[in-house]
């Protein structure tokens, strides 16, 4: 039994790379929540509204390394997220003008605004493919890794690595960060509280003069950005591919569900239970209880319990079972 | 029902999906952001009002007059479905009127949305959802002190010194209150938007008889600082006990009017309506 080279072996493929993981499913999980409490139907166009902002970020990018603009050791990309909001934001400022606020001057039911965003993510879809293509783009510069698993082993002479990427701290500083200032916003300011107030009784908010196109257009704001900074966060720990993008809203939306739709915190929470749950079911577990069982229970298999490809598999099965048992999800859901 | 495609959800209960949750419902009869001149008279009068509810529904309201003159009580009563609520409704511009006009401190206001009859000095409080649930006691207050400019907090003192035990539960969710102190955080929110004129719908609804006694008190407080009332209630006696003006509503119209004590003295009223 090795127990410290069972826990670096775990942190290093498990614990990390969940954590940074959860927190971009967490920032994604919030934009739908804010969506949903608000506007009251579950954008299914939020996994496109990340790729479109994350693009804009990427074209960016590519143009600042181009002119040599740099961040040092940290990834370009960060001096790039603002251009990606802007545009984002554009976009969905934008979609709700022209398709959106037809919508609510109907006071269309919500499900048929669900139909709706359907309808806004297949544009988002091809908008993204026309303009950068389906294919994977890379645009991580900068240090790669804050500890490689070769100098964690030189430094600590264990038998097992520990490699800590840059983006992987870059993410969860970030979302750390922006969670901090939501929170900061939705109970502190006025704008902020007039957007809980909204999402509590919408007639009751316009009785107190609170008007509810500025709620509207304050929430795809914040929208977009967590969108944008989600995405971002995305692909410089992984890469860039629209359809990728696309499939995150599996996760996403899992993520809001299993912490309760409407409430900030439970998707944050969401966000980590899914992540930790993919990677936990997906990994070969061999290695760590190769460290931490006595020689003659060591398993002979991978104890994988689902390959890699089946990933989107768990958060569904997830979901299934939350909507089953406790449909309101962890914390109770339904207004900000 | 409506017969917009647009508002037929097909049934569909879904929460995952969509939310119902606070959901508005309010379609503002008016259109016009400014009140036309009318003439001078009473504070607020509601003349000959005519109307139902949407484009096509039926009347429900005929012929129906309110008055509310300054610093005055004024309380609508009657039987179920005589359609008091409907009255009160009218006045603040939540139901299109097909005849007739509002009249709020001699302007005419008649084609004003509801959230522009609140910034020219109305405050209502609904008979339900009329708290925002979520939030604290104090945010309830600071939402209905929104559209002021000015230094509210003068005006929250006011509020936590006509109810008490609101201070107390400053920090507490509104929805974790009980019924009567969720009815003082529903006045309290309307009046912190200054109102000249404070309507209530049934504000005694559900409430225990010491605390609906404790409620009239605290409208009677409300009513000596200069604010009219027009108030709707199903308490008739109690309600008409403190009225300077009562108007029984029978089937959509005046039925009967004049001061609380007249009308508590009308024997047809006391036959008909009160119960002897």
């Amino acid at each position: 039994m090795d127990l410290l080279n069972g826990f670096v072996a775990l942190a290093n493929f498990v614990l990390i790379p969940a954590i940074a993981y959860g927190s971009q499913l967490a920032l994604g999980a919030l934009g739908v929540t804010l969506i949903y409490g608000i506007l009251r139907f579950s954008n299914f166009a939020h996994g496109d509204t990340m790729a479109v902002g994350t693009m804009f970020a990427v074209l960016v990018t590519w143009g600042l390394q181009a002119m040599g603009v740099g961040l040092g050791p940290f990834p370009t990309a960060l001096l790039a997220i603002p251009f990606g909001i802007l545009g984002a934001a554009a976009m969905v400022l934008l979609t709700d003008r022209y398709v959106y606020r037809f919508y609510r001057a109907q006071k269309a039911k919500p499900v048929i605004l669900v139909i709706v965003s359907m309808g806004v993510m297949f544009i988002y879809n091809g908008f993204t493919r026309i303009i950068i293509g389906p294919d994977d783009q890379r645009f991580a510069d900068g240090e790669r890794f804050v500890i490689s698993a070769r100098d964690f082993k030189e430094m600590t002479g264990l038998a097992e690595g520990l490699s800590l990427r840059t983006s992987q701290v870059i993410t969860v500083i970030t979302a750390i960060v922006v969670v901090a200032i939501l929170f900061w916003f939705l109970n502190k300011t006025r704008t902020g509280k007039s957007m809980r107030a909204f999402s509590d009784n919408e007639d009751l908010a316009l009785l107190s003069g609170i008007n509810p196109e500025r709620v509207v257009l304050v929430t795809w704001l914040i929208v977009a950005s967590l969108a944008t900074v989600a995405g971002v966060l995305y692909g410089l720990d992984r890469s860039f591919k629209p359809f990728t993008y696309f499939q995150l809203l599996l996760p996403i939306f899992a993520a809001a569900i299993v912490g309760g739709m409407g409430n900030p915190l439970g998707a944050i929470a969401g966000g980590f239970v899914i992540a930790f749950s993919e990677v936990g079911i997906t990994y070969a577990w061999k290695k760590v209880l190769g460290y931490l069982m006595p020689p003659a229970l060591q398993p002979d298999g991978l104890m994988q319990m689902l390959s890699t490809e089946y990933k989107f598999a768990v958060s569904f099965v997830i979901l299934v079972i939350v909507l089953l048992f406790r449909p309101t999800g962890l914390f109770r859901g339904k207004s900000l | 029902m409506s017969g917009n495609p647009y508002q037929d959800d097909r049934g569909n209960t879904d929460a995952s999906i969509t939310n119902p949750h606070g959901q508005g419902t309010l379609t503002s009869a008016g259109t016009q952001p400014n009140p036309m001149p009318g003439k001078p008279g009473p504070f607020l009068v509601g003349e000959n009002m005519t109307g139902g509810y949407g484009k096509t529904g039926p009347d429900i309201l005929h012929d129906c007059t309110i008055e509310v003159e300054r610093g005055e009580i004024a309380v609508i009563v009657g039987p179920n479905g005589a359609g008091k609520s409907t009255a009160m409704k009218a006045v603040f511009g939540m139901l299109d009127l097909r005849e007739g006009r509002v009249l709020l401190d001699g302007q005419d206001i008649t084609q004003l949305t509801p959230q522009a009859r609140v910034r020219h000095g109305m405050g209502f409080v609904p008979q339900t959802s009329n708290i925002f649930t979520s939030m604290t006691v104090e945010e309830n207050l600071e939402m209905g002190a929104f559209i002021r400019e000015d230094d509210f907090r003068s005006s929250m003192e006011q509020v936590y010194e006509l109810f008490p035990i609101l201070r107390e539960k400053r920090n507490q969710a509104a929805g974790e209150l009980s019924g009567g102190q969720r009815q003082q955080v529903a006045v309290g929110r309307a009046l912190m938007t200054q109102p000249k004129l404070l309507m209530l719908d049934e504000p005694t609804a559900g409430v225990s008889p010491i605390v609906m006694d404790e409620l009239f008190d605290r409208i009677i407080e409300v009513a000596r600082t200069g604010i009219s009332i027009l108030m709707v209630e199903q308490n008739a006696r109690q309600a008409l006990e403190i009225a300077d003006k009562g108007y029984v509503m029978v089937q959509g119209a005046n039925g009967y009017s004049g001061t609380g004590k007249e009308l508590l003295a009308d024997p047809d009223v006391r036959r008909s309506f009160l119960g002897g």
